[in-house]
């Protein structure tokens, strides 16, 4: 069965705060800033809000963030779980939601300090609260606690497999930089950035070195998506949902997915992929831009292979030959992506694709954009969703 | 202590802040290869940025710099220090303290900001002032006060290379109870346990014991690991148990470099190992050198004590003679 909500959900509004190292705010003050500044991009009225959708992950409290706007009633409120898996999960709510009829206007959002208060990089060794904490013990008591390391797992057998290497990580992590040199709101924005300075940088969890790490981010990001009647009267061109999916495959953890026949793929974004285009009618040759999740340089190209660009490895050729450029195949991560814009957890992914069908990303693409990819994170129950022009 | 002890104390030393502890000084050497080099070698600093000259020639800078991290090593005083010190605002003030019965130290942190790099033949000049002490203050250490130093570094052109901030603690040490000396012993930091619930508890308990066990459905003999309640296959909830025997074949590894987590032992490798059995397990390759380290390579594991809480399987290269 394919789910039916093609065109029932349009994203009418965009909000990012700064991004910084230290917001020196609360993470509730980002939520608020950022929910905000994608109300005034949308043109409406806090009280307009009636949905929310947020990852398990992030501290503010629907509620909180609903009193500190003056939203008033809220009917609908679901989170998705799985760290980054959740990006576009939140956008899969907010669509079910509004295409139900059980919200009308809802507002995605994620905020966080991820380098002035938890760091994800400083792995699952702290204070672990969730209900996971014994599936991480099966890696803890060995070092392997970094969602570094996990990555660098699966990316060593993945290039075993391959043959694929280096040169094709440093292709993802240098056509991103060079999008975030030119977005002023990117930590990379104006810097020089070369393969002499990623082959020399530190290695984290072999083979993945400094600059095939995201960055770690302040801030937040927030869309509002409403129903395609009230998109037409506000003040964007409305940005139609086609098609969105979740899926957690068999056999999945989250991150340590070790336990399969063949653990160097990610056959839930397979399956994610395979539900998009399905339903939305639509097939790999008609996306025109992508905002594929990196929170490591190798995880795109795994995903460019899940989403059929290019079959299982031959991504490294495919982005070595320019794919991911401006002029490429596939102009991809634009806003510098989460290795040099900002890491907000695959949220600001979700804006830039929508500036990518709206027309005003940093680095649009010369040709049209009808169709814009994004994806959440990898290795764990993820998705994506793709995007185009309402009708 | 009484307000009025507190008014005493606080009208000397916070007279301090602003003084000068080392009015600019230029080092006595020039920054130089040898020393970086050195430097590099003991922290384990491989970077070419530094230490290869023909590397650092083809790079965008043109020529190697000196570690950042360095940049309070070059006015370092050497071993004339051993000798003495003339009295400066900053043994002035930490007398004042001791005085005062503040006689704990402790160096709680120091904070580098760097906006210039050198190279070699620059010459590093560095000035020291007081900047600021907090308010008294109740540590877990005992009753004192933070005060920390900033440090200047200029270049031979005045330009600033950098500035180092260094936060150190004056207490009024407290009665340490008896048993701190065992407490001492306990904090030796080990590697982080697993959590142990109802469905891993007896796998760890056997790993205490000196074997990796694996679980298997009582009704149709699946293994499974990591442990679960239920048979994935048949749904049957009973289950037994067999022991491995270790060998295994390295499906992919990585070497962990950063971030070091105190209680590990670097190198480090962590691997994905397919046990004869059939099942996959998450442990760590010793016994040779990490880049020795292949997919498809044969492995033989060992349980050992790592540290005085912590028993785990390790593995060694099957045919190097290394594991007992
Ligand atoms: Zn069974």
């Amino acid at each position: 069965m394919i789910a039916n909500v093609k065109n029932k959900a349009v994203i009418v509004g965009i909000g990012n705060t700064t991004f910084s190292k230290d917001s020196g705010v609360s993470e509730l003050s980002l939520a608020v800033q950022a929910v905000k500044a994608a109300i005034d991009d949308a043109g409406l009225k806090p009280s307009d809000i009636d949905g929310m959708a947020t990852f398990t992950m992030d501290t503010n409290d629907e509620i909180e963030v609903a009193r500190a706007l003056g939203v008033g009633e809220l009917t609908f409120y679901g989170r998705s779980h799985y760290g980054g898996g959740a990006a576009t999960s939140c956008l899969h709510q907010a669509t079910m939601a509004i295409a139900t009829g059980m919200a009308e206007t809802v507002v995605v959002y994620r905020a966080l300090n991820g380098r002035s208060g938890h760091r994800f990089s400083g792995g699952v060794a702290g204070d672990i609260t969730t209900a996971d904490a014994i599936h991480w013990g099966w890696y803890m008591p060995y070092g392997l606690l970094t969602p570094a390391s996990w990555v660098a797992m699966f990316t060593q057998r993945w290039m075993h497999n391959t043959g694929v290497t280096k040169d094709a990580l440093f292709e993802v992590a240098h056509s991103t930089r060079v999008y975030g040199a030119n977005n002023p709101a990117a930590f990379f924005h104006g810097r020089h950035f070369d393969r002499a300075e990623y082959d020399a940088a530190r290695m984290i969890a072999d083979p993945l070195q400094l600059f095939d790490c995201c960055q770690e981010s302040d801030g937040g990001s927030a869309v509002i998506v409403t129903t395609p009647e009230r998109a037409r009267d506000l003040k964007q061109p409305g940005v139609s949902v086609l098609g969105v999916a979740q899926c957690a495959a068999d056999n999945q953890e989250q991150m340590t997915s070790f336990y399969r026949e063949e653990f160097a793929g990610i056959p839930e974004m397979e399956t994610a992929a395979r539900n998009v285009y399905a339903m939305s009618g639509l097939c790999v040759d008609d996306i025109d831009a992508a905002v594929i999740y990196d929170a490591f340089s190798p995880i795109v190209l795994w995903q460019l292979e899940a989403w059929g660009f290019c079959g299982y490895g031959e991504s490294g050729d495919f982005v070595t030959d320019g794919a991911l450029r401006t002029n490429g195949r596939l102009p991809t991560n634009t806003h510098g992506g989460q290795l040099s814009e900002a890491y907000i957890h695959g949220v600001n992914g979700i804006v830039e694709a929508t500036r990518l069908v709206r027309g005003t990303s940093a680095n649009q693409p010369t040709k049209a954009v009808n169709h814009a990819l994004v994806t959440s994170g990898v290795g764990i129950p993820t998705g994506g969703a793709i995007l185009g022009k309402m009708n | 202590m009484t307000t009025d002890e507190q008014e005493a104390i606080e009208s000397e030393i916070y007279a301090f802040v602003g003084q000068q502890v080392y009015p600019p000084t230029p080092a006595a050497d020039d920054v130089n290869d040898a020393m970086i080099r050195q430097w590099a070698e003991i922290m384990g600093d491989t970077n070419p940025a530094y230490i290869d000259k023909d590397w650092a020639a083809s790079s965008i800078r043109e020529r190697t710099i000196s570690p950042p991290a360095m940049m309070y090593v070059w006015g370092q005083e050497g071993f004339q220090v051993t000798k003495g010190r003339a009295p400066n605002a900053m043994s002035n003030l930490v007398s004042t303290f001791d005085r005062y019965g503040y006689t704990g130290v402790l160096g709680t942190n120091v904070k580098q900001e760097y906006f210039k790099e050198v190279s070699p033949g620059d010459n590093v000049t560095i000035e020291m002032i007081i900047d600021n002490i907090s308010e008294r203050k109740a540590t877990g250490r005992g009753t004192g006060y933070f005060f920390e130093t900033l440090s200047t570094f200029t270049d031979q052109h005045g330009e600033k290379i950098g500035t180092q901030r260094f936060k150190v603690l004056k207490f009024i040490p407290q009665e340490q109870p008896a048993a701190a000396a065992t407490e001492d012993k306990l904090d030796v930091p080990t590697r982080i346990a697993s959590p142990r619930g109802h469905d891993n508890k007896w796998w760890w308990e056997a790993c205490d014991d000196g074997k990796v066990l694996i679980q298997r459905c009582k009704s149709c003999g699946a293994l499974r690991h990591p442990p679960r309640p239920m048979c994935g296959e048949c749904n049957s909830m009973e289950w037994d148990s067999i022991e491995s025997t270790l060998d295994g074949e390295v499906l992919s590894h990585t070497e962990i470099h950063h971030p070091k987590i105190p209680g590990y032992q670097y190198p480090l490798v962590c691997a994905v190992i397919k046990l004869a059995e059939g099942t996959n397990l998450v442990a760590n390759i010793v016994g040779c050198s990490p880049s020795e380290v292949q997919i498809g390579m044969k492995v033989k594991g060992v349980l050992e004590q790592i540290d005085e809480k912590t028993m785990l399987p390790q593995f060694y290269p099957a045919q190097s003679g290394l594991n007992p």
